[in-house]
């Protein structure tokens, strides 16, 4: 593994080593590079993985201290855990499913499709299905997505053959294992699903993909990348021509460093990404950085999410196998007809018998709640993620009167549903049900959403610089070498799960990157 | 305040003989509750068996399981046994037991359907006490590795090989 010198302005500093980060830092260092990664969390492998969800939880976690407002229930049950996502090398993609979709053209386009939508701050990205394709292609072939570039399909599990059963009953059409980022055979080094189930805690196989034990190393093994980790970034610095010169990051040991750097690329997932620019407000920058739009911050985005469990007179055992290997894509289509824009996506999900007890309805308590979790065995379970509106009042703020470990700010969090939102979660609830009840569920459960695991939207892309916070190629209107590398970039959130789409980004993004650098404009 | 007392030196019969039965839990002075049969038993040291017993049947009461027993519970509510519990146990269970008497029981484990008792822990629900007790038996309850079995859940799959061979989609009812 490269090391490189605090004074060695010549490097890229990415920040956060998830999808976007960790993805575009090994493709950069692909291309001779230089890069420094820096990660506030530490490194953990698949043996260090524990099939377990409160250990795992405790082990990869992000619980840094967040505060909450709005009128989610979130902030009520978990207020000072709004997401659920990884503070680790890897970052989230050691937690995620492996759900990868791509976007599709009139997602991309929400505001022309869906025109006005009160309340909603709905904007076209900069860039069309086409632009993403050829990248799209690559991003599946790094994930290795089943589905796509001929690689077969992944087994369903007890949990899918309920959920195909009845969504077939009731006419769906596009009903499969799902395109999923887990090897249906060996693929890339990586092993074929032994279908242990915890995919959310780690993949002790390594058969899903995760930045952690792919990009990561192999970034390191080109000599052009140092992942630096327990480091975190508190502030990115500028000059007084207002370009960025590098940043200010606590090491291992919490003291202040100081990294030069060519270019900055911030990839800390939705709210730490706006946090950092907003923490680095300077007299220069009094609203903080590339924040001349005012949307830095803004527009926070979570999906529409909830869960359908449905109990059965005989065992499912939904555990078994992989967490979310089927989709239901029927409903994931713009027909206002049914009462909202947009659409959604039905995914089969399981969790555990301690995650249940704690998400299946928080705060609930007596026979009405512990029956269900007594049918534990004979349930199964789907996750319905859809687009939701982008509105300015859902946003990510700076807590002044929180502090973290290290003094810094921290991220207040602040959502309430759009209508469109609460439309279409009523619909997903119907007909979630109705799937289960096609296969003789004896109760079904719409449960609500659980802190927040798809996080987007806080720093967008934008045409126009003062709709947004970068440009189509995820660099910032205002500050031409800083970027923003992570889901904070989406204009909208579409219904698809977002990762293979911040993959694609990343792919695109160090292209860009490196060509501007090779003509000597960054 | 210690109270020790030695319950493996105890046979079921003393066990009974100093019962003071209530509900479906037993108190005796010295520290101890048990069940009536001696299935289990448990000791304070710092908070009382009156209150320990109430801990234990507020749980039941407040996650339900039939088939599961009363041990895991006591697992589940054992660390407020602490210095640090003293203030809001006492108080919580002074308050419950007044709640009760205003309601023509001795106390809230001397209730005796568990309607009745849920009826009053509904008056407190939304109060510090019942959202720290009931809080903390989410992990404290259905993260006991011994608890799973009880609802059919299998636990880590890793070290067996995962499913792939051994049932991830034997569903065979469909
Ligand atoms: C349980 C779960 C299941 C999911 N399933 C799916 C799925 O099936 N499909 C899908 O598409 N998506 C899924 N996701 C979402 C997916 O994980 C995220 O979309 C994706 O990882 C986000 O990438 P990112 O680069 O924006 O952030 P992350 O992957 O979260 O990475 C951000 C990194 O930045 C680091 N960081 C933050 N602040 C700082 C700082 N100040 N200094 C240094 N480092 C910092 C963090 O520690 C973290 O490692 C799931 C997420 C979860 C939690
Ligand atoms: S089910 Fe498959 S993908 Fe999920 S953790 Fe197990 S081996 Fe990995």
């Amino acid at each position: 593994m490269a090391k490189f010198e605090l004074n060695d302005g010549d490097v890229v500093v990415v920040i956060g080593t998830g999808a976007g980060g960790g993805v575009l830092s090994n493709e950069l260092a692909q291309k001779g590079v230089k890069v420094v990664a820096l990660e506030a969390g530490g490194r953990y492998l698949p043996e260090d993985y524990v099939n377990d969800e409160w250990d795992s939880f405790g082990q990869l976690a992000w619980t840094d201290a967040r505060t909450t407002s709005g009128d989610w229930r979130v902030s009520k049950d978990f207020s000072g855990l709004p997401a659920w996502i990884v503070k680790a090398v890897g970052g989230s993609t050691t937690h995620w499913a492996g759900a990868s979709l791509r976007f599709q053209d009139h997602e991309l386009r929400a505001k022309t499709e869906y025109g006005d939508v009160e309340g909603a701050n709905l904007l076209d990205w900069p860039i069309t299905l086409a632009d993403l394709e050829p990248y799209y292609t690559k991003a599946e072939d790094k994930l290795g997505v089943t589905r796509t570039g001929g690689r077969p399909g992944l087994p369903g599990n007890n949990n899918y053959k309920v959920f195909e059963k009845g969504a077939k009953a009731l006419g769906y059409k596009e009903v499969h294992t799902g395109r999923m980022a887990v090897n249906s055979t060996d693929y890339d080094d990586r092993a074929i699903c032994q279908q242990t189930g915890f995919c959310f805690q780690g993949c002790k196989w390594g058969a899903k993909w995760s930045s952690a034990y792919t990009d990561i190393p192999r970034g390191e093994a080109t000599g052009n990348m140092e992942v630096r980790e327990k480091s975190h970034v508190a502030r990115i610095l500028h000059d007084d021509t207002g370009k960025v010169t590098g940043v200010e990051y606590f090491d291992p040991d919490g003291n202040l460093q100081m990294q030069k750097a060519r270019v900055v690329c911030v990839a800390g997932n939705s709210f730490e990404s706006p946090r950092m620019l907003l923490n680095s407000a300077s007299s220069m920058f009094p609203d903080g950085l590339a924040n001349s739009s005012g949307m830095v911050g803004k527009n926070y985005m979570r999906h529409m999410t909830g869960s359908v469990y449905a109990l059965f007179d005989q065992p499912v055992k939904m555990w078994r196998g992989t967490t979310m290997a089927g989709i239901i894509q029927d409903e994931s289509r713009h027909d206002p007809s049914r009462g909202f824009v947009g659409g959604y996506e039905m995914e089969t999900l399981s969790l555990g018998l301690p995650f249940m007890a704690a998400f299946l309805n928080p705060g609930a308590w007596g026979r009405g709640f512990t029956t269900a979790l007594d049918g534990y065995e004979n349930m199964a379970g789907m996750w319905i993620v859809g687009e939701d509106m982008p509105q300015e009042s859902n946003r990510v703020t700076l807590n002044m009167d929180v502090k973290d470990q290290h003094g810094l700010p921290v991220a207040n969090v602040h959502f309430s549903d759009h209508p469109n939102d609460i439309a279409m979660r009523e619909h997903a609830y119907q007909q979630g049900q109705a799937v289960y009840e096609a296969v003789g569920a004896t109760r079904v459960m719409p449960t609500p959403p659980y802190p927040s695991t798809h996080n987007l939207g806080t720093n967008r892309m934008s045409a126009k610089a003062q709709d947004g916070v970068v440009n189509k190629w995820g660099q910032t209107h205002d500050i031409e070498n800083l970027f923003v590398s992570d889901g904070s970039q989406f204009t909208t959130g579409a219904s698809e799960n977002p990762t293979l789409t911040i993959v694609a980004l990343a792919i695109r993004q160090a292209d860009r990157i490196a060509d501007e650098i090779a003509k000597g404009n960054l | 305040m210690t109270k020790q007392t030695n319950r493996k030196t105890m046979t079921r019969r003393e066990l009974l003989s100093r019962t003071a039965a209530v509900g479906t839990l037993v108190v005796f002075g010295g520290g101890i509750v048990a069940a009536p049969d001696g299935a289990w038993a448990t000791e304070v040291t710092t908070i009382s068996e009156h209150e320990m017993a109430t801990l234990i049947q507020m749980a039941r009461d407040i996650y339900p399981h039939d088939k599961v027993g009363d041990e895991y519970y006591v697992t589940a509510v054992k660390g407020y046994d602490s210095e640090g519990s003293i203030t809001m146990v006492s108080e919580g269970v002074a308050a419950l037991d007044a709640m009760a008497k205003a309601a023509g029981a001795n106390s809230y484990i001397e209730t005796k359907w568990e309607d009745n008792r849920v009826d009053l822990l509904k008056q407190i629900e939304d109060g510090g006490f019942f959202q720290a007790i009931r809080g903390g038996l989410v992990t404290g309850l259905y993260n006991q590795k011994d608890v799973w079995p009880i609802f059919g859940y299998e636990g880590e799959s890793f070290s067996k090989g995962g499913y792939l061979h051994r049932g991830f989609d034997d569903i065979n009812w469909l």
